[in-house]
């Protein structure tokens, strides 16, 4: 197959962005705008609300973090239109204008001196409108190498280093050197490993900038807060029940999805937008699942591959995951969870160059709209990183 | 291709990873080196579960793990060919 000439079916934005969903998304500046927020979604049909638990009292570099992270939830092109609901209107005004640069419809609604009801009914309204606006918007062609796609794998074990990661890497080495964007991160996930990513990287400076970000997390988190080896939490107790051993091992399976020959571009801050052009970008993220997706959802990719061993279920609200596993047990007993099933190199039926291509098959269904495992399923999970306790 | 039992990443590695279900000690099991499709055979000492490691070769403690041709860690307990190798006798160099 020619994947230069290979096409999707997708919603392109007024700032010509691709989007794979179309959802008018109901946004909670803060923890206590979670109600109304749920309450508008409730009675809107085709809305989608995202709670989250923070928002409130942070500060410094994590206020920004939080500021990045909502206006590029509400900015990403799966996302149609946005309503922003805030207990306040200064710091819901500073998304709603964040995600309006897009060009996209969006509106802000505050709490305060307004109770949830009159707030609710208003902020319902104009989310009524944004349905009506989005149900008409169709889907155009586009080149497949518009959907920006995001990896992370999770629940690993030792087949995630043999088959699935692999599988993704091998779609990145299709993909990427035909404009592809690409996002990977894990940052303490790479220890272990972090000599061979360093080599990755397209340039010295890029390299040092890379393990610049790798020693900050091993020093400034790992070393500040551990209180044992991490035995029970890198790996973690999953990951050793699917025979991985230590957070070496791990790593050197976890890199296998960024395949054999393609370099990353740059290191991004978590939830910084790509600003190098097309290519792999590596970003500085936690390696729990739910907290690595939505980063990589508010930095733009549109689209998440997920690789998992022993059947990690995660899903993302705005962004769909699709799970490859190259277990045959997990493949066998978590069927519903698994949208590709790759057991097939393990047994030597199927090459890594022909997994890849099963994934590129299944990345082009879904852009197209199949529902993923995890959307039928019903998993939303939206969780803000929080870098530390607020005011 | 027959399946295997045993995959083994690169030709340096000390230890392999178990494919199959339901591994019983004794299987003389059949091992593939990924990186160039090559086989051979070996045994395993226990029953050991799918995704797990096996040795290649005789392990003193100190020595060190490799897997892809990389370090992934120290032994801490005597493994001999064929032994299941785990958190009871492979421990991380880090943290």
């Amino acid at each position: 197959m020619d994947l230069s000439k290979k096409t999707v079916w997708a919603w392109r934005r007024d700032n010509g962005r691709v989007g794979i969903r179309n959802y008018v998304a109901i946004l909670p500046l803060d923890d206590i705008s979670n109600a109304a927020c749920e309450a508008v979604a409730a009675h809107i049909q085709g809305t989608i609300a995202l709670p989250h638990a923070y928002g409130r009292l942070q500060f410094g570099e994590d206020l920004e973090l939080h500021f990045r992270t909502m206006i590029g939830t509400g900015a990403n092109a799966n996302v149609a239109a946005c309503i922003v609901i805030g207990i306040e209107p200064g710091w819901t005004q500073k998304v709603v204008d964040g995600v309006a640069e897009t060009g996209k419809p969006v509106a802000g609604f505050s709490i305060e001196g307004n109770g949830d009801i009159a707030t609710v009914a208003a902020a319902s309204r104009k989310a009524k409108e944004f349905v009506h606006w989005a149900s008409e918007k169709v889907r155009v062609e586009c080149p497949l190498t518009d959907i920006w796609i995001a990896a992370k794998c999770g629940e690993s074990d030792t087949t995630t280093g043999l088959a699935s990661c692999p599988t993704v890497g091998n779609m990145y080495d299709k993909l990427v050197p035909l404009g592809l964007y690409g996002c990977f991160g894990e940052t303490s996930e790479l220890t272990g490993a972090e000599h061979l990513c360093a080599a990755r990287a397209v340039s010295p400076e890029i390299a040092d900038k890379f393990m610049k970000t790798w020693s900050a997390y091993q020093n400034d988190v790992i070393e500040a807060h551990k209180t044992s080896d991490l035995s029970d939490s890198q790996p973690t107790k999953g990951n050793i029940a699917g025979g991985l051993t230590t957070i070496e091992e791990k790593a050197l399976g976890n890199l296998e999805k960024i395949g054999k020959s393609v370099k990353f571009i740059d290191v991004l801050e978590p939830a910084e937008a790509p600003g190098r052009g097309a290519g792999l970008y590596f970003m500085d993220t936690s390696s729990a699942a739910a907290e690595c997706c939505t980063l990589q959802a508010a930095a733009g990719y549109v689209l998440h591959i997920f690789p998992t061993g022993q059947g990690n279920v995660i899903g993302n609200p705005i962004m769909p995951v699709v799970k490859v596993t190259g277990n045959p047990k997990t493949a066998r007993l978590m069927s519903e969870h698994i949208d590709v099933d790759v057991s097939g190199v393990v047994r030597r039926e199927l090459t890594i160059d022909q997994a890849g291509d099963v994934l590129i098959d299944m990345i082009v269904r879904t852009a197209n709209g199949r529902s993923t495992a995890a959307e039928a399923l019903g998993h939303r999970e939206f969780v803000m990183t929080k870098l530390y306790r607020s005011a | 291709m027959t399946a295997p039992h045993l995959l083994v990443h690169a030709h340096e590695d000390n230890v392999g990873v178990v494919v199959v279900e339901g591994l019983t000690a004794g299987t003389n099991m059949l091992c593939v080196v990924t990186e160039d499709n090559s086989d051979f055979h070996a045994a395993a000492n226990q029953d050991v579960p799918i995704g797990h490691k096996i040795a290649l070769k005789n392990l003193a403690v100190g020595d060190t793990v490799i897997k892809y041709g990389q370090d992934i860690g120290r032994v801490v307990a005597p493994i001999k060919m064929g032994d299941h190798v785990h958190t009871h006798n492979l421990k991380t160099k880090r943290w």
